[in-house]
């Protein structure tokens, strides 16, 4: 049977169908502002500030106040907050203190969480003496550390960053120790049949297949990690050491400034989260080139 | 893997029992079977669901260990009584039931990984073969695909490819085209004789489908409805090269009615057990 025959010929499974064959080469770009759900997406946040804006403006035009959202400066005002606080050296003081303190708890819970949680999947022993210390600790929410971790460490500084290491911890050694578990006997067995020795079983058959679970514990440990540092910015306080972040500006506006610039520091805080998870999809596409696919 | 060599691959069998959990739940899935098997050939392995088929090809294979009895490769004890658990070796290949190529690597690195990880050859030597090796197995350009991107059929194809780079004297199948459409089927039976014909591996091949077991098999053995034991076993002498011509002549459709009359007692027996399919 020739080749061309058999491309012909062979069908394909449902659902796969023409992955190789139709040519869709077509930048991501463009193909995301010809889709119906783009479009459906940027009208509902339109919509969303249309109403916001109406319902907070509502008072001032006809004197009936909109319940709740009444009280809500308009976008309007929210902007123009935001273009005033744009230009002052404090307000990006504030992202860079909180984002330096999100990526050093990050990636320092990263770097020991996922070999640890490799261990644990891999090792009996290290799994019997390690797991029950550690199911003990975890179910502590992070900001119950924040006390004992004051009188642990230093500095504030240090002990923010320790709760904040632990918000992300816990979350990325449960996910690669669970992916690492799932991970499907056919290829171990296939792997230990063509000869792979256990180091070769591990960098290259647990190590890849634990990359998707270790991508999705990253991505809820780095959401983690934001709300941590908030909250502990929150609680610290600014003036002397540790202190300062967006948490601390949401909390000085509201003691000292206006609601519309606590409104700015959350939309802040959302925009820093939304990169930072995208930071994180974007290297796991570039790691996982075969998910890259669906 | 150009040397048809059909002295080499011969299994036997000899009164393995395997009970499951013995202290516990205590499933018997093969109980006293006995088959031996000779070099290069294709021997086909058909017999209710649950009924411990693949329990033997996981035996042989080395997942799993049995109760008692003996298994032979070419005279060599793979597992007995001192050692109830063989040793995995790529002497023996498996191709899975759902496959199992690595979804984070391409069909050619898939196919590469045995040379790689036992040293025979290098990266790029290993790569280079696999490549020629897809080609000749019609599936060359999807070398640097993943296997998400591929059809089912040609998962299976890669995969089988996988196992051969290896040089096994065995390849073990376990249900391998199951779930795929006639066309498919007929597509992958074909370049499976292809292969067998190039090559003379021996095949232990588990599947639910009477007409595939004739069509491709030397022997048809028919398992008992758990546990496990060899009920019947037809002669397919059917001469090779087969093709699809082969499926319509009369000794065809005498040899599979003899394996259906043989299956169906077992299938109504296993029916009536409530005997459910781990998989
Ligand atoms: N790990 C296991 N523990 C207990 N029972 C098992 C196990 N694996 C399979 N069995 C049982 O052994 C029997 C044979 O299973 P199997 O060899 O998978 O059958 P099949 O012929 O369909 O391949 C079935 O009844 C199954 O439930
Ligand atoms: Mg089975």
């Amino acid at each position: 049977m020739t080749q061309a025959a058999q491309d012909t010929i062979a069908p394909h499974k449902p659902g796969s169908s023409g992955v190789s064959n139709t040519p869709k080469k077509r930048s991501k770009i463009l193909k995301a502002l010809s889709s119906d759900t783009f479009w459906r997406g940027v009208v509902s946040l339109i919509g969303f500030v249309v109403f916001w804006e109406i319902c907070s403006r509502m008072k001032q035009w006809t004197g009936v106040e909109v319940p709740w959202i009444g009280k809500v400066p308009p976008p309007t005002e929210v902007l123009e907050a935001w273009t005033e606080i744009f230009w002052l050296p404090g307000y990006w003081e504030s992202w860079y203190l909180s984002t330096g303190r999100v990526f050093a708890g990050f990636i320092a819970a990263m770097l020991l969480g996922i070999p640890f949680g490799l261990c644990l999947a891999v090792n009996r022993y290290f799994h019997d003496i390690f797991f029950p210390p550690f199911e003990v600790l975890r179910p502590i929410p992070p900001l119950a550390w924040v006390p004992a971790s004051i009188v642990f460490w230093p500095t504030t500084e240090l002990s923010i960053a320790f709760v904040t290491f632990l918000g992300a911890f816990f979350t990325i050694v449960i996910n690669v120790l669970g992916g690492a578990k799932s991970i499907d006997i056919r290829f171990l067995r296939a792997a230990q049949s063509m000869g792979a020795s256990q180091w070769d079983l591990f960098r290259k058959i647990i190590l890849p297949g634990t990359l998707p679970s270790i991508f999705t514990g990253a991505a809820v440990g780095m959401g983690i990690t934001w709300e941590v540092v908030l909250a502990g910015e929150m609680i610290s306080g600014g003036g002397q050491q540790g202190g300062g972040g967006l948490g601390f500006f949401i909390w000085s506006s509201y003691m000292g400034g206006t609601v519309a610039q606590v409104i700015v520091g959350m939309i802040s805080i959302g925009i820093a989260g939304y990169l930072s998870s995208s930071l994180i999809r974007y290297l796991g596409s570039i790691s996982m080139p075969w998910r890259r696919l669906f | 893997m150009t040397s048809a060599s059909s002295n080499r691959g011969a299994i036997s069998i000899r009164n393995v029992t395997k009970i499951y959990d013995p202290e516990g739940v205590n499933v018997m899935a093969v109980d006293d079977c006995s088959l031996e098997i000779g070099a290069g050939e294709v021997c086909m392995i058909v017999g209710p669901s649950g009924c411990g088929k693949t329990t033997l090809l996981n035996a042989i294979a080395g997942f799993h260990s049995i109760t008692e009895g003996e298994i032979y490769l070419d005279g060599e004890m793979l597992c007995g009584p001192d050692r109830p658990l063989a040793n995995q070796g790529a002497d023996r290949m498996v191709v899975f039931q759902h496959g199992a190529l690595f979804p984070w690597k391409t069909l050619a690195e898939n196919v590469a990984y045995g040379p790689i990880v036992q040293g025979a050859m290098s990266k790029a030597e290993a790569i280079d073969k696999a490549g020629t090796m897809l080609s000749e197995a019609g599936i060359g350009d999807m070398a640097k695909k993943y296997p998400g991107e591929v059809s089912s059929g040609m998962a299976r194809r890669a995969e089988i490819v996988r196992a051969l780079i290896n040089d096994p004297r065995v390849l073990l199948l376990d249900e391998p085209y199951r779930a795929m459409d006639a066309l498919t089927k007929s597509i992958m039976h074909e370049s499976l004789l292809e292969v067998y014909d190039r090559t003379k591996v021996t095949i232990f091949f588990i599947t639910h489908d009477l007409e595939e077991a004739i069509f491709l098999g030397d022997r048809v053995v028919v398992m008992t409805t758990r546990p496990a034991k060899t009920k019947k076993i037809v002669d397919v002498d059917i001469p090779r090269p087969r093709d699809y011509t082969t499926l319509s002549s009369n000794r065809f459709r005498e040899l599979v009615q003899e394996a259906k009359d043989a299956v169906h007692e077992e299938a109504v027996k296993a029916f009536e057990a409530g005997e459910r399919e781990l998989a």
